[in-house]
């Protein structure tokens, strides 16, 4: 059995009062696909600063590819093969799209001039925006901001790919294309790990879903148990409303293929 | 013996460095401004009070119930138009505009009236003179009367920050923008009437310096600028009285310098605002660290 | 709706606002009435906080119009709308930390209507704070925080009061202790538009419900009339005709409700299922919708 690409052991983090993380252990393997969900303010984002190194633990330990990183700055760790992507995209706005692309090339997968570019080409492909290489970045829209925000987090080389609400302000077809690329990134063997709030864009791409509330998990297994669990849809919907519908499940719906 | 003389001496002056400070450390405290144009602003303040004593043959320690009010609604206006259009694009723009606005300030100054030094006299009042302590300490009263005036301005605008409505305003808008704004507080009106009361202690500041020193229309960002930052950076951030704690920790600093060497007077102030901004940069009286 | 009487006091019309490039609310209407408390619901990001900030005017919209009154508000500064009777709680209390409980109170008094409300009245609505005035508001816990700047709305004596969020970061118990006051505050005369994040908390409480979706409104109604199973779908954005209508496993009859039974009743609950365990409840607000309000 070899050993988890990302291990998070026991790891708390509070604002104040507010607890982000309670003792969260997680361990997450390479070429693994995980969807992150839960409720408003619960932590997911700070997870993620967690595990990218923009935040810091009060307690616990992280490891990454067999090295800890706790205390690890996040440029590091990106070197090391974390790329991460951030809920609102924020390109280098004088930069064409391409220019963007070489500063994770270089600085985060450490490449020289010529495999910096091919790189970068590369992450171009693979989300489809080989047409605008030479765009400036301010002109793009929306949903090309987010394609380069995936690009260049592709660009540095990493192992382990973390989404944060890619998908939303995206339209059906717009959102399909991104899991088109979603799951291309995932075969390449990169571990992907997604938190999105738009919960039917996850389901066709992960073969696990955490539900992250009040800083615990609420559930871990794969996304048709975990929807299933009358806890998990209490997160969401409150108790009593969760009671009235224990008749029915909530997986049967939010994962295609299955017929309620 | 001559210590005490001079560490009176710098405690007294630290009060002039106060009244420098604390319009500085309003505006930013409230609104985020740094208006590098406030050494400027004092130094408009002493020729205003100078044109006004040539016209009216006014005493000049009368001098501010004119030229107070004048600056300070020369504040108001100035922070309803420039500043606030600079605070609308971003605190850094207000940098640039504050900057521009003591260019040409001076260079209106030197236009229009000379580059020579000017002074505000204070004729033959007992003003002019000192007392003595014993051989060594002698103190004069318009210094004591500087300082004086310092500890009732900053006295007032504390009661005015605490105790009015106001001031209240004052401190809401700095806590929280949207927050007052959704209370029905007009945020650029109370920034105006921030701006105003800075202007008018500054003026005050400038009229004090005018009787106790020379001015000249550079005086502002070569000397009363520099020492009001110090001030308000020794003091610490964000507190009134911190302001005169700093003015008085830079005036005992230079005349400590002073007398080890007369020309490291200056130096020695500046020494000791660098071991601040080094040691302790949220400042003396500070609680937390400030970013 | 068709029972209600009268001009609606709020009215948004087809409300687009973008944050930048983001497209946060698309083509959103509604109507409160007054005396009402109208709840918003909806997963994160779904649009419902930009929804109530736009209404207080801190987001100018791209497109659609604000009614507040019969009168147009659209492109009234925040101040203003504050002054005229919208008064806004902030997600997250927003209080200011270096004033102190009474003062808090007093910027919110400072622009007042007239009305009932007095910082008085607002101490015996919450009983622990007349003696706590004095200290900062930045040392309080978070249900405190929540009271205090609730009660700075209140003293401004608004006619709509917009609530964003209060249960989020606080304790379930506390949580129920605020929403207790609900009634006392209604009764004075005030109309509510509240944003709340737990969907069972939202629907007790509400008269009336909507909910957003990535920006569109995907469920409107009053709780009486909609079924669980639909605000599930509104909220997750499920395919129509899901466990939809009446027939279907989860609502009434055997099988449903966790297997109680309970027949569906014309009032209470959730389309007619009352939770196990619980005698009928009538909801928060009771009220009927043909008020005549006086003050």
């Amino acid at each position: 059995m070899t050993s988890p690409l990302l291990e998070l052991d026991q790891v708390t983090k509070r604002f104040g009062r507010v607890v982000i993380a309670e003792k969260l252990s997680l361990s997450v393997g390479a070429g693994d696909t995980v969807g992150i969900v839960g409720p408003n303010g619960a932590g997911k984002t700070s997870l993620f600063g967690l595990i990218s190194g923009d935040l810091s633990p009060d307690a616990g330990g992280i490891c990454f590819a067999g090295r800890t990183v706790t205390r690890l700055n996040p440029a590091a760790r990106c070197r090391l093969g974390i790329g991460r992507t951030y809920q609102v995209p924020r390109p280098f706005a004088d930069m064409t799209v391409f220019e963007n692309l070489l500063v994770a090339a270089q600085q985060g997968a450490g490449l020289r001039r010529r495999a910096s570019y091919a790189a970068a080409a590369g992450a171009l492909d693979r989300v489809g925006m080989s047409g605008e290489a030479n765009v400036p970045a301010a002109r793009l829209g929306l949903l090309q901001r987010k394609r380069l925000e995936l690009a260049r987090a592709l660009a540095s080389g990493p192992s382990l790919l973390l989404l944060d609400e890619v998908a939303g302000g995206l339209t059906d077809p717009e959102v399909a294309q991104l899991v088109e690329i979603v799951r291309g990134v995932n075969a390449e063997g990169i571990a992907v790990i997604w938190i999105e709030h738009v919960v039917r864009a996850l389901t066709p791409v992960v073969n696990r879903l955490i539900c992250l509330a009040g800083g615990a998990f609420v559930g871990d297994g794969d996304p048709e148990t975990v929807l299933a669990d009358p806890a998990v849809r209490e997160v969401f919907l409150g108790s009593e409303v969760t009671a009235s519908l224990a008749g029915s499940t909530l997986s049967e719906d939010l994962i295609p293929g299955e017929t309620s | 013996m001559v210590w005490v003389n001079d560490i009176i001496q710098g405690i007294l002056t630290g009060g002039l460095y106060a009244l420098f400070a604390c319009g500085l450390s309003l505006m930013f405290g409230v609104m985020k401004v740094v208006n590098l144009a406030h050494g400027d602003l004092a130094v408009i303040g002493g020729y205003v009070a100078l044109g006004v004593i040539t016209v009216t043959h006014i005493p000049v320690l009368w001098s501010f119930v004119i030229v107070v009010p004048v600056m300070a609604v020369l504040g108001y206006v100035l922070q309803r138009t420039v500043i606030q259009a600079a605070l609308d694009r971003s605190v850094l723009t207000t940098l640039m505009v504050t900057f521009g606005l003591s260019v040409v300030i001076e260079n209106a100054l030197l236009e229009f009236v000379s580059a020579n030094s000017q002074s505000l006299g204070v004729g033959n009042a007992i003003i002019t003179r000192s007392f003595s302590i014993g051989s060594q300490i002698q103190i004069a009263y318009l210094l004591v009367l500087i300082f004086a005036v310092a500890v009732a301005v900053l006295l007032g605008l504390q009661y005015f920050l605490s105790r009015s409505k106001y001031g209240r305003m004052i401190r809401a808008v700095a806590d929280d923008r949207e927050a007052a704004q959704l209370s029905g507080v007009d945020y650029r009106h109370v920034f105006g009437i921030a701006a105003a009361i800075a202007f008018g202690t500054v003026a005050l500041a400038g009229i004090a310096y005018g009787m106790y020193s020379q001015f000249a229309p550079t005086t502002g960002t070569d000397t009363i600028l520099l020492f009001a930052f110090a001030a308000v950076v020794i003091g610490g951030l964000g507190s009134l009285w911190g302001t005169l704690l700093g003015g008085v920790v830079l005036g005992v600093a230079q005349q400590i310098g002073a007398q080890i060497n007369i020309s490291d007077e200056v130096l020695a102030g500046y020494i000791v605002f660098l071991a601040v901004l080094v040691l302790r940069p949220q400042g003396l009286t500070s609680r937390r660290a400030q970013s | 709706m068709s029972e209600q009487p009268g001009e609606p006091l709020l009215e948004v019309r087809d409300l687009t606002v973008h944050h930048g490039q983001l497209r946060a609310l698309d083509r959103v209407s509604l109507r409160v009435f007054p005396g009402e408390v109208y709840a918003i619901i909806g997963a994160n990001g779904a649009g419902k906080s930009t929804l109530l900030r736009t209404i207080a005017g801190l987001h100018r919209p791209t497109e659609g119009s604000i009614r507040y009154d019969g009168r147009d508000m659209t492109r009234v500064r925040p101040e203003r709308r504050a002054t005229g009777g919208i008064a806004m709680v902030l997600e997250g209390r927003r209080l200011f930390g270096s004033l102190t409980v009474e003062e808090n109170l007093q910027v919110g008094a400072t622009y007042a209507r007239q009305g009932p409300w007095t910082i008085e009245r607002v101490y015996e609505l919450f009983g622990w704070m007349r003696e706590r005035r004095t200290q900062r508001a930045a040392q309080l816990s978070g249900g405190e925080q929540q009271s205090v700047a609730i009660g700075r709305a209140l003293v401004a004596n608004p006619r709509v009061l917009l609530l964003d969020e209060l249960s989020l970061g606080l304790a379930p118990v506390v949580v129920q202790r605020i929403y207790a006051m609900m009634q006392q505050i209604l009764a004075s005369g005030l109309t509510v538009l509240l944003v709340e994040q737990d969907v069972s908390q939202a629907l007790r409480v509400a008269s009336h419900i909507q909910c957003l979706l990535e920006g569109r409104t995907t469920l409107e109604g009053r709780p009486s009339e909609v079924t669980a199973a639909q605000v599930e779908a509104a909220y997750f954005g499920l395919p129509p005709g899901r466990h939809g209508g009446a027939g279907s496993p989860s609502q009434g009859g055997p099988g449903g409700s966790g297997g109680m039974g309970n027949p569906p009743r014309s009032r209470g609950g959730l389309g007619g299922i009352v939770p196990p365990g619980e005698t009928e409840r009538e909801p928060l607000w009771s009220g009927s919708t043909t008020s005549s309000r006086g003050s």
